[in-house]
């Protein structure tokens, strides 16, 4: 378990330290330029998705909590752009849909 | 410059991060602890790793034994949008002498941010008003996972059913976030057609790895595409 967390602090600060390692204070090349501008947006979209991938849709609530919370996240934060109201609140309002439910 | 006024300089610039990462630690030193985990490791993690959405699926991970190899895998994949923020801080932390490995070891998605936008205060020294900001981030999430480590081992498991929710609600905002600076459609189409393509190809066991590979193949095979469309939405815009 201390092994796990202190890999994950290793390969963490490997991701951080990589284009300092590999670019000195150069310029990069223009593909790194494409993958920097587009490579966070797609990552987000996949933890997204796959925060989801495990919804039973089939059967009560058919995921509805989870979704409608998800949804209510996503507006509050499009809309006051406050990132503490949108984790509070969406986590606040599943639990509650998921007692309900 | 006084010592005093450049941490009150860093301090003001950092509220925002004080109110995000303290509760968002807390949580995630709640969900840790009522997971069945050891207290002492959400403060030590945050310390070592310091990276929140990694940190929160660390937890479901580690309680169902995952091996080590599948741990880091995930940690890379998850903390790899950290290499890109490096890349446009190639020239003010090629600057720093002294904090400079302190500065990379500490960046994650909110201090970025941060030094991004903020400026120090006149005559101050880049370096150490970036260094402290830094040092107040890691430290407001320090606490934060301690005090909900604690806290958790005196709260009922019942109440803090649902609260790994919280991961998800992050994840959904780190997306909006990128969804206000990156206004192409391309990436957000090509990530969401990988994802299900991986889904369907490999399971949900794989989607995490096999997705971000599919994504990132997409996007460099429709790269002239993508320029163009760029290019055309917003003129003058270097692709």
């Amino acid at each position: 378990m201390l092994l796990a967390i202190f890999a994950m602090g290793l390969v963490t600060l490997a991701c951080r330290a990589a284009p300092f390692l590999l670019f000195g204070s150069r310029r990069p090349p223009a593909l790194l330029d494409y993958a920097q501008r587009y490579l966070p947006p797609m990552i987000m979209v996949v933890l997204v998705f796959n925060s989801y991938k495990s919804l039973n849709l089939s059967s009560a609530p058919w995921g509805l909590p989870a979704l409608v919370s998800g949804l209510v996240v996503a507006a509050l934060q499009a809309w006051r752009g406050n990132a503490l109201l949108s984790i509070v609140g969406g986590t606040a309002l599943y639990m509650a849909l998921a007692r309900l439910a | 410059m006084k010592g005093r006024s450049l941490l009150g300089a860093a301090f003001s610039a950092t509220i925002p991060v004080l109110l995000g990462y303290s509760t968002i630690g807390i949580a995630y030193g709640l969900l840790l602890v009522t997971s069945g985990l050891p207290w002492w490791l959400a403060p030590l993690s945050s310390v070592v790793v310091f990276a929140g959405a990694a940190q929160f699926m660390s937890i479901n991970l580690l309680v169902t034994g995952a091996g080590l190899v599948e741990i880091a895998l995930l940690t890379l994949l998850i903390n790899a949008r950290h290499m890109v923020y490096g890349l446009s801080l190639l020239g003010p932390f090629g600057e720093a002498r002294r904090w400079k490995p302190y500065l990379v070891y500490a960046l994650t998605d909110e201090t970025y941010g941060l030094l991004t936008t903020v400026k120090p205060p006149e005559g101050a020294s880049r370096e150490s008003f970036f260094a402290l900001v830094s040092a107040l981030d890691q430290s407001y999430w320090v606490l934060g996972s301690l005090v909900g480590a604690l806290a958790g081992a005196l709260i009922p498991a019942a109440w803090t059913e649902g609260l790994d929710f919280a991961l998800t609600a992050l994840f959904i905002v780190l997306l909006v976030e990128q969804g206000r600076s990156v206004r192409v459609a391309a990436p957000y189409l090509v990530a969401l057609a990988a994802s299900v393509i991986a889904l369907l190809l490999f399971g949900p066991a794989n989607l995490l790895v096999a997705a971000i590979l599919i994504a990132i193949a997409g996007i460099l095979v429709l790269k002239p595409l993508v320029e163009r469309a760029a290019a055309s939405g917003r003129p003058g815009e270097a692709p």
